[in-house]
């Protein structure tokens, strides 16, 4: 029984993590592919890795401190790349409606 | 978990790493190779902790937990001088 629900889990975890590089295959912008590369991503690792910790219930702590690292560093980088292309100048892609950064002056350096 | 499961579980990470290495191949600038290595090192966190179940070896938990750290140190320093510039 507990193998069946951690199958299920990885699985689920597994799925995500595929959407998420399909995400980064096919979104147009820097900035569409960070949050699909961080959410998607950061998910499938998290349900991947506690799946693996639920069929093999001695490893589960480890497991759970691997994860919650994962939950913790992966924004966090994330939000660093972001921030730190939109301050190196790439620009939104063609389809954008709003962009909120140009009422700061700092950002958006030509 | 059978043999079968573990080999559809792994056809299906390939396949998302081997999107993740065409965009890093094609992207136009270097913040999206960038956020693709990202994504990469992510999916071999979570690729190293399934390995281990299946070989029964308790390192490689280790082994994805020292990477997982290494690449985060790693990424913020990209970030770093893709901002500013050493």
């Amino acid at each position: 029984m507990r193998l069946i629900i951690g199958e299920v889990i990885t699985g689920i975890g597994t799925v995500f993590l595929f959407l998420g590089s399909l995400g980064i295959f096919r979104l147009p912008d820097v900035y569409n592919r960070v949050q699909a590369g961080t959410k998607c991503a950061t998910l499938g690792a998290f349900l991947t890795i506690i799946g693996v910790g639920v069929m093999q219930p001695d490893w589960f702590w480890k497991a759970l401190i691997i994860a919650l690292f994962i939950l913790i560093s992966n924004p966090i980088s994330s939000h660093a790349l972001g921030r730190a292309s939109l301050k190196s100048g790439v620009r939104l892609c063609d389809k954008s409606v709003v962009n909120k950064t140009e009422e700061f002056g700092r950002y958006n350096k030509k | 978990m059978s043999e079968t499961i573990f080999y559809i579980f792994l056809i299906i990470i390939g396949a998302g790493v081997i999107l993740c290495l065409l965009r890093m191949l094609k992207g136009p600038t270097a913040s999206d190779r960038a956020i693709a290595v990202d994504t990469v090192t992510t999916i071999v966190v979570a690729l190293l902790v399934l390995l281990g179940f299946f070989f029964k070896r308790y390192v490689y938990l280790d082994v994805s937990l020292v990477y997982s750290v290494i690449s985060f140190v790693g990424l913020v320093a990209i970030a770093r001088f893709l901002e500013k510039g050493i």
